[in-house]
């Protein structure tokens, strides 16, 4: 419907209202108490109060003692995203282009697996890379892993659990944007002798950008947040700043720590998504 | 040769389709077997007793119904409240239209740990520290799956053309009568689409309500508890039976929607 066709009138109010204030109170007003938690004087504790003494400080002890897992949950989420692209470019495109009738049965099913329990999924992985299982086996008898060599509580083991996770992220903004390019422009590249690698990176990849954006930064962003993958399918060593955040957060911890971390996550992610935004050239996306 | 070169792309395509499901496969097997010790987790042998006594752990069944409880309540206010917000943003034009789009896309970009732990820092700040539970669960349940109602309705909304509206008020309908038998019969699949979506979603979280949750536990935090000292095989029925459920009301509705295009079609 084209703009002019909007009506006018003090009805849309009170239809947007309940959302509004809902995403106020729940999402807006706890920013501003996180922002607030994160100065406050260290000493404090929930029961006898904190002292408001902006104490910046906070920030600065958050990234001396957790710069690993923050380093961690970006490094692990990058890598993640990276394959999530592969893969995902390949299952959109094979859909868009060469599903023919079966491409919304193919659909369903590239959301399919996401209806069982997160935890149970990933769970699943647990079992599969597990020390005895035949993984492992078969990538020793390759000769890929040592006699004692694991894959379970590996990096590798993160990134995989995270690249399978959010996958479906990162498929249907693809799916969305190739299914939209005219496949005349492709032919019309091979009818002018470009021969079908060429042809896919001066066509088909520009006109897929916005869901090579899109679908990078929702897979990106929740997956640096998560700490389930690194939990249950890593070890001591890939602690990531999800987990740190969780455990300072509650009363045990200390809620200032956990408030600056998040607060650093939340301006790291924003920072990167702009400068990425930019350097992707796709402004008109937000 | 020349067959598979044709098609490499699609077999690839579908090779990363299986790897999707590998996990899923091994969930299914899972919920058949019948474990030596509860510690050892791999298959050996087959038994139905999973599936007949799925509340074996009674604590895992108290999960569920609890998750079950909250997915409702938070779907059924979410999808109210956001499908009147899909209107107000694709109908009317309004003072403060566009930042209220932002705002509606904001907590989907943010990662859920941020707004889990600010959320909590709210409540305890509020004073609400002892009473975190299953209205805090709720309440965060309906503000995150919001934004997924509002824009999956308003894409259904934005694609659908007014004529048919035009032609019901060009016959004396009024206004009350067309919405009622017209949009929102038309716009339906989309609210539809879009409880399913918030149904899911409340019902996997676990960042957000393993902070905000007191000592209440939903059933993705069960999983979570179980997960060290192993994991009883009836986890892996809920896991199976949540796929099946969630397919077929998918695949209804696709059936559906393609038996009444064939109707309009042949009419």
């Amino acid at each position: 419907m084209a703009d002019t066709d909007r009506r006018k009138g003090l009805t849309a109010y009170l239809l947007m209202a309940p959302a509004v204030l809902v995403l106020a109170l729940f999402f807006v007003i706890p920013f501003y108490s996180l922002v607030a938690a994160s100065l406050y004087e260290p000493g404090g504790s929930d029961k006898e109060g904190w002292e408001m003494t902006y104490h910046v400080g906070n920030y600065v002890d958050a990234v001396q003692d957790y710069w690993e897992p923050l380093w961690h949950a970006i490094a692990y989420s990058a890598a993640a995203t990276l394959i999530c692209l592969v893969l995902g470019y390949v299952l959109a495109y094979a859909i868009a282009f060469k599903s023919g009738r079966w491409k919304s049965l193919l659909l369903v099913l590239v959301i399919a697996p996401f209806f069982t329990s997160f935890l149970v999924r990933t769970l699943s992985w647990q079992l599969i890379l597990a020390d005895d299982g035949w993984i492992v086996d078969t990538f020793q008898f390759l000769h890929l892993l040592g006699d004692d060599g694991r894959l379970l509580g590996t990096h590798f083991a993160v990134v995989m659990g995270l690249a399978y996770n959010f996958l479906p992220f990162m498929v249907l903004p693809l799916f969305a944007s190739i299914d939209k390019i005219d496949h005349r422009l492709i032919e019309a590249s091979g009818d002018l002798y470009s021969n079908p690698v060429v042809g896919f990176f001066k066509v088909t990849w520009p006109l897929s950008l916005p869901g090579v954006v899109s679908g990078t930064l929702l897979t990106f962003i929740p997956a640096a947040g998560d700490y389930i993958n690194a939990e249950l399918l890593g070890s001591t060593e890939t602690n990531v700043i999800g987990n740190v955040i969780q455990l300072q957060a509650t009363d045990a911890g200390h809620p200032n720590t956990a408030a600056a971390l998040s607060m650093i996550l939340m301006v790291g992610i924003l920072v990167m998504v702009l400068v990425y935004i930019r350097k992707a050239g796709t402004e008109e996306l937000l | 040769m020349a067959w598979l070169k044709e098609r490499a792309v699609l077999v690839l395509g579908l090779a990363v389709l299986v790897y999707m499901f590998v996990p899923i496969f091994v969930v299914v097997l899972m919920s058949f077997n019948d474990p030596s010790t509860r510690n050892v987790y791999r298959f050996d042998g087959f038994t139905l007793d999973n599936w007949l006594n799925p509340c074996d752990d009674p604590a895992m069944c108290d999960s569920l119904g609890l998750s079950i409880r909250i997915g409702f309540l938070a779907t059924a206010v979410a999808t109210i409240i956001g499908t009147m917000a899909a209107f107000a943003l694709v109908r009317w034009d309004f003072f403060g239209r566009s930042s209220s789009n932002v705002l509606i896309f904001l907590p989907m970009a943010a990662p859920e740990i941020v707004m889990g732990s600010s959320l909590l820092t709210l409540f305890v700040q509020g004073g609400f520290a002892g009473q975190l539970g299953f209205w805090t669960i709720f309440i965060a349940h309906v503000m995150f799956c919001l934004s997924f109602v509002v824009v999956t309705v308003r894409s259904r909304l934005a694609g659908m053309n007014d004529t048919l509206e035009q032609a019901a008020s060009d016959l004396y309908a009024t206004p009350s009568q067309t919405f009622w038998r017209v949009t929102f019969p038309l716009v339906l699949p989309g609210i539809l689409g879009a409880a399913l979506l918030s149904f899911s979603l409340s019902f996997d979280d676990f960042i957000i309500t393993n902070l905000n949750s007191g000592s209440d536990v939903t059933f993705p935090m069960y999983v979570w508890g179980v997960a060290r000292v192993g994991l009883p095989m009836q986890v892996n029925v809920v896991g199976t039976l949540m796929l099946v459920i969630s397919l077929t009301i998918v695949l209804v509705g696709e059936v559906n929607s393609r038996r009444r295009a064939k109707a309009l079609a042949t009419r």
